[in-house]
């Protein structure tokens, strides 16, 4: 007898139950195609947020979560990104710009029903700012006369006398330290966001890092949406909000976030119709994605620089020559044409065109017969005859290295220089680069604001980030003489300067500007690109065609 | 038995303490902190951090009070997540992976057990040479093509399971084949093995001269001996499976242990490095244990050699 014989009969069973079960299973409808009827928008989020506490958040993924949970004093227009009212319901400018009044709304309230009030606005201001909290954005608040006064731990709230102030419960008065054209988009910054003062106390989180009023359940916030579940590296789900303000402009129904960070699950995601978009696109398959979905495949600007910076301490590059020859050798056009090939464009300044309103003069050009002569000037200077080789730092990363490779190329064939492609681990490479010890080192810097500012600021000589041992005088006083004016012509003139600075000394070497590259779904509408790549949720909704 | 038991438990502190040892100063002396980002931070803000972590404390110091916090059962707050503590992290991720692991398990061993049988009993037939040349395939194929590969074919093609994700019972399938698949083929020869070593011994012909049945002999005589190289390969294997794998994790986007356990490490998160890098020696230790029971149990030769 067939040893499995007296089983067949069994097996024959188990194996239908099995067949059974696997068609029960299958017939479930995408997420794509539910949405339409539940309203709920499928997210692709990247990466887990390291924080769901806005004055300690500093991730593109957590803005993505906070901005539907809280908001601020003002909002966004879903399209250009220009403040619109947020709980403040309106809002007036001194004459001189340093003090805005805002009236806020007797409607707004927290997602428990208590009424947002002007004080809940202070008592965020001061939890950010506070000495003892260690918050990394805290900075962020500086414009508020003397805030960085008592954030220094100079004085205490009392007397440092920070330029907030709440008349009354409806009326909130914030005092800047000079005029700040872009001041009212600032406050969309998550660290400008109210938290709700009652859960803070409760939790202990007034100064502490690390309680868990930000927990499903325990988090009260003033946004579109409620916080309804966190799973950690699972999904952020959030809810719409009954106590909203606007709840009649709310169309979703609930958000679920997953913080998918390996691109190719995150495809794969959005091809089987489990995401209705995705947080990034990888660049090796741009090919295959223009071909199958070419109306899904988004090439949308992005606020953002990649760029080398130079280690002024140590030569050759403390040489400006050099520096320039380094820049004068890159085909940047080539560089996106051929080795990037996902719609970036070659960046010719520092802050990308168009930031606010500012688009700079390009100066950073392609020209290897200058740079041929410049390098040549130095090397007889120095008794040379060709540079030694020079170690090019990146974070390790196909994308870097690919832009790494292509530029060793182009510095080999124009200058005879040899480069030594140095990858680090990531932490390896960031205290590398703040301790100082490279020659030229990866960058990329995306905007907090849609200001020239928020890139230019960077190369302050005082600037944390600056790293490259460049300090200006001139550079300085441009930047601060735009910080002091409103008239817009003024600004545009000063920022120039510290671009022509730029171009003229290349501290850094700019390279392209970033593009948000994203799959997303047709059904998605009321979405926008933008430069910041906000979209305001309270806006979008899911539907087949588009609205009237 | 006891004894065995006893003794191991003992060695098992000594174990643990060096590994704790040894991982808490590998991470600290590892270049890059967990505070440093690219959007540098103040100076001042770096130092208040530090402290509210302890870390601005003397390096022994902080070992010392380390170990006092582990002897209490405390693991501290993640420095990646300050709002989860370690072991609520774990908590929540191991029974995933335990979950995803015992179904590969299941898997592996449903599938194995019976192609190396018939394989050693069908031997240099098509029977033996058509699921071993498979087997060696998929000992072949890592994972990370296999899955996609299923992901394609099962989801996006045909629509029966979810691509990805851990939210319910239809999630399991794909993950657990992919990762079953791979060690079924480990298992599949391994079983060959084993049974082909044992069906030569004197006891199976006896049996077979008295008449027993093929079935009687493969399951009840051969089967005893065949499949102890098996259960040696389990215990490090079934630790391997539910202490997590990064790459299935990644794959399917499934919340579980793996991907804590290597990102702890580039994020440097030294709390979390150190929770799980404990939690899977312990995981280990207690596996370890419980195979040579099994073997014990089943072996006679080697309960009385221990």
């Amino acid at each position: 007898m067939h040893p499995f014989l007296p089983y067949r009969n069994w097996l024959t069973k188990a194996h239908l139950a099995f067949v059974v079960c696997w068609f029960a299973s299958c017939s479930q409808p995408s997420n794509v195609e539910t949405a339409l009827d539940t309203q709920v928008l499928h997210f692709g989020l990247g990466a887990e947020p390291q924080h769901l506490d806005p004055h300690l958040a500093t991730s593109v993924a957590a803005h993505n979560v906070l901005t539907a949970l809280l908001e601020g004093l003002v909002s966004e227009d879903p399209k250009t990104l220009q403040p619109i009212p947020g709980v403040a319901k309106s809002w007036n400018i001194s004459k001189d710009g340093t003090v805005y009044t805002f009236q806020l709304r007797e409607d707004a309230r927290w997602s428990n029903g208590d009424k947002v009030t002007a004080q809940d606005f202070i008592y965020s201001f001061r939890r950010i700012l506070n000495p003892e909290f260690g918050a990394k954005y805290a900075s962020m608040l500086y414009p508020l006369k003397n805030a960085s006064h008592y954030h220094q731990g100079k004085k205490s709230w009392e007397e440092a006398k920070v330029g907030a102030k709440a008349i009354d419960p409806s009326t909130l008065q914030l005092t800047l330290e000079h005029p700040l054209p872009y001041f009212l988009q600032l406050l969309n910054h998550y660290s400008w966001f109210p938290v709700h003062p009652p859960t803070i106390d409760k939790f202990g989180a007034f100064a502490k890092i690390g309680t868990s009023w930000t927990k499903p359940g325990n988090f009260v916030g003033n946004g579109p949406f409620r916080l309804f579940d966190h799973q950690i590296n699972s999904v952020i789900e959030v809810r719409r909000s009954k106590n909203y303000w606007d709840q009649k402009t709310v169309r979703l129904q609930g958000i679920r976030f997953y913080p998918i960070e390996a691109v190719f699950t995150e495809e794969r995601a959005y091809r089987s119709g489990f995401l209705h978009l995705t947080q990034s696109v990888s660049a090796d398959r741009i090919d295959f994605l223009k071909e199958k979905y070419p109306k899904e495949l988004h090439f949308e600007p992005y606020l953002g620089t990649y760029f080398y910076r130079f280690n002024h301490q140590a030569p050759p590059f403390d040489d400006q020559r050099v520096r320039q020859a380094f820049s004068l050798a890159i085909d940047r056009q080539r560089l996106v044409d051929k080795v990037l090939k996902g719609g970036q464009t070659p960046a010719t300044s520092f802050t990308p065109p168009g930031t606010g309103g500012f688009s700079p003069a390009p100066k950073f050009q392609h020209d290897p017969e200058t740079a041929r002569a410049l390098l040549g000037s130095y090397l007889q200077e120095k008794g040379l005859t060709k540079l030694p080789p020079i170690e090019l730092t990146y974070n390790t990363s196909e994308g870097h290295k690919k832009v790494a490779e292509a530029l060793h190329g182009m510095w080999n064939e124009v200058l005879g220089v040899e480069i030594r492609l140095l990858n680090m681990e990531w932490k390896v490479f960031l205290s590398t680069i703040a301790k100082g010890d490279f020659t030229l080192a990866r960058a990329g810097w995306i905007g907090d604001y849609v200001d020239p500012n928020t890139f230019l600021h960077m190369w302050r000589s005082e600037e944390g980030l600056n790293m490259t041992g460049w300090t200006n005088k001139h550079y300085d006083q441009a930047l601060e003489n735009a910080q002091k004016t409103d008239v817009v012509s003024d600004r545009w003139k000063y920022f120039q300067t510290c671009e022509d600075l730029l171009a003229e000394e290349v501290p850094i070497l700019p390279l392209y500007f970033y593009v948000h590259l994203t799959l997303r779904h047709p059904t998605v509408r009321g979405w926008h690109p933008t430069l910041l790549d906000h979209h305001p949720y309270k806006y979008v909704y899911l539907s087949r065609e588009e609205s009237p | 038995m006891t004894k065995l038991i006893f003794s191991r438990l003992l060695q098992a502190i000594p174990t643990l303490w060096v590994i704790a040892t040894v991982t808490f100063f590998m991470t600290r002396f590892a270049p890059g902190g967990p505070f440093d980002s690219e959007k540098a931070i103040p100076e001042e803000i770096k130092i208040k951090l530090e402290s509210h972590f302890g870390l601005d404390q003397p390096l022994f110091h902080q070992y010392l009070l380390y170990l006092k916090n582990l002897l209490q059962g405390d693991l501290g707050p993640s420095f990646k997540y300050p709002e989860w503590e370690v072991s609520e992290l774990i908590a929540t991720a191991f029974p995933v992976s335990l979950t995803l692991g015992a179904l590969s398990l299941m898997i592996a061993l449903l599938l194995g057990i019976p192609t190396g049988m018939l394989a050693a009993l069908k031997r240099n037939s098509w029977m033996d040479y058509l699921p071993m040349s498979l087997s060696m395939a998929g000992i072949c194929l890592p994972t990370f093509v296999l899955g996609p590969f299923l992901i394609y074919a099962l989801s996006t093609q045909l629509g029966l399971f979810p691509p990805l994700g851990w939210y319910g019972p239809t999630d399991w399938f794909l993950p657990s084949l992919t990762l079953g698949l791979f060690y079924a083929a480990y298992i599949a020869r391994l079983t060959r093995a084993g049974m082909l070593e044992t069906l030569q011994q004197e006891y199976i012909k006896t049996a077979k001269a008295k008449g027993a049945s093929s079935w009687r002999i493969l399951s009840k005589h051969a089967a005893q001996g065949g499949l102890l190289p098996v259960i040696t390969f389990l215990g490090p294997a079934f630790a391997g499976l539910i202490s997590g794998s990064f790459v299935i994790e990644s794959i399917f986007f499934i919340p579980g242990l793996g991907k804590f356990f290597v990102t702890a490490a580039f994020n440097r998160d030294y709390t979390m490095v150190l929770g799980t890098v404990l939690f899977y020696a312990t995981l280990i230790i207690f596996l370890n244990l419980l195979v040579d029971l099994v073997q014990a149990w089943i072996d006679p030769k080697s309960r009385q050699s221990k």
